[in-house]
């Protein structure tokens, strides 16, 4: 084994570093994402549901993370015909 | 002014059980009055490092349920008499704990203790939400390695959303104690350094405690490592640890050869 590969085996806790870095920058918006998606189906389906009959269930509301922008996705099932509110 | 501290990780077997005895221990020596309740419920062992294990007769369940009152369940430390232990139940399901019953002993404890010290089972279910739920402040025991650090930063979300402080709009002190840390590996690049560590976790620095023996020979004993035997590392880090909990301003003693490296430290905790 050459000098530079015995270093390079040896000093694996930049590697760890980078990992962690990468990782942990995912997982904290991972965790604020699933909140935030929470919230705006939960608002949604108030909003919606003051005009509309809709069942809670039948909201979609997913996120397509990309690289430059991310694209917000939200799916309402509405009910054809009676479904109007007597008001 | 009471203070709760829960001494969390995420990840099991970092050395938390450890540090709520030894900073406990720490505190306590200094006179001021420390109560240690452990929370591990069904796992309990920090009777078991601080000697009293054959004490035990009332537990946290007990008081939670109105069993017992909580002066009755309070063991009073032989050698340190400003030192008590809250056991855990070793028998009962941690279910028998509510959030409201744990408030209340919490308050109880604010009452007679300077310092209450909670020290949490491991994982992020309902015993860790619990043992933070009512702290002031958070002291995070991590070791130099990916998992660690990792379940480190998934606790302090935690802290920052699941307790009550963070509920009422409030931002909870977290200090950041790095236990078992090997200077000779970190310093070949084995191991993650302090640096790396305060670097992805952003929390300031509480204490470095290096990888001893010695820690192992005082739960031998049954001994807190500060009481066991003050004059070495890890006992002396402990102390500075206390300290700068209570507020003083301590030099960090960084377990390593090289000179910069404790340049840097002290560069990031000022900032
Ligand atoms: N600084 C240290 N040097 C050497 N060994 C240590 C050190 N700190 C803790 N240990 C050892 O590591 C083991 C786990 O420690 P401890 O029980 O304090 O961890 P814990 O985080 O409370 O674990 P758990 O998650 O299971 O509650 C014990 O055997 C303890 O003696
Ligand atoms: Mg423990």
């Amino acid at each position: 084994m050459t000098l530079f590969g015995f270093l390079r085996r040896r000093r694996s806790a930049p590697v760890a570093r980078e990992r962690l870095k990468i990782l942990l920058e995912y997982e904290r918006c991972l965790v604020s994402q699933v909140d935030l998606i929470a919230v705006l189906r939960q608002e949604i389906v108030a909003v919606v549901s003051r005009h509309v009959t809709i069942d809670p269930e039948r909201v979609q509301v997913s996120v397509d993370r990309g690289r430059e922008h991310s694209t917000l996705a939200v799916g309402i099932e509405i009910p054809n015909a009676n479904g109007q509110k007597a008001a | 002014m009471s203070k709760v501290i829960v001494v969390t990780s995420g990840k099991g077997g970092v050395g938390k059980t450890t540090t709520t005895a030894a900073l406990g221990a720490a505190l306590a020596q200094t006179g001021q009055m420390v109560a240690v309740v452990d929370f591990d419920v069904g796992l309990r062992n920090l009777d078991l490092i601080l000697g009293a294990e054959r004490r035990v007769v009332y537990d946290l369940i007990n008081v939670v349920q109105g069993v017992a009152k909580l002066p009755q369940a309070l063991i009073r430390d032989k050698r340190i008499d400003t030192l008590s232990l809250l056991p855990a139940s070793q028998t009962r399901d941690k279910d028998a704990l509510t959030d409201e019953g744990v408030g209340r002993v919490i308050n109880e404890l604010r009452e007679r203790f300077d310092w209450v010290i909670c020290d949490s089972p491991a994982g992020i279910e309902r015993g860790a939400t619990l043992a933070m739920r009512h702290a002031d402040e958070a002291v995070i025991v991590a070791n130099p390695e990916v998992s660690s650090v990792r379940d480190s930063d998934r606790i302090i979300g935690l802290l920052d959303s699941k307790t009550v402080m963070a509920e009422a709009g409030k931002h909870m002190p977290k200090h950041l104690l790095v236990s078992r840390f090997d200077a000779a590996r970190a310093g070949r690049g084995e191991m993650l350094s302090i640096e790396d560590i305060l670097e992805i976790l952003s929390i300031p620095l509480l204490g470095i405690v290096p990888e001893s023996e010695e820690v192992l020979r005082a739960s031998n004993l049954g001994t807190p490592v500060t009481l066991a035997n003050p004059a070495t590392a890890p006992a002396r880090a402990y102390f500075d640890a206390a300290r700068r909990l209570n507020g003083e301003t301590v030099p960090m003693v960084v377990p390593s050869e090289k000179k910069s490296l404790l340049d840097k430290i002290f560069g990031r905790r000022a900032a």
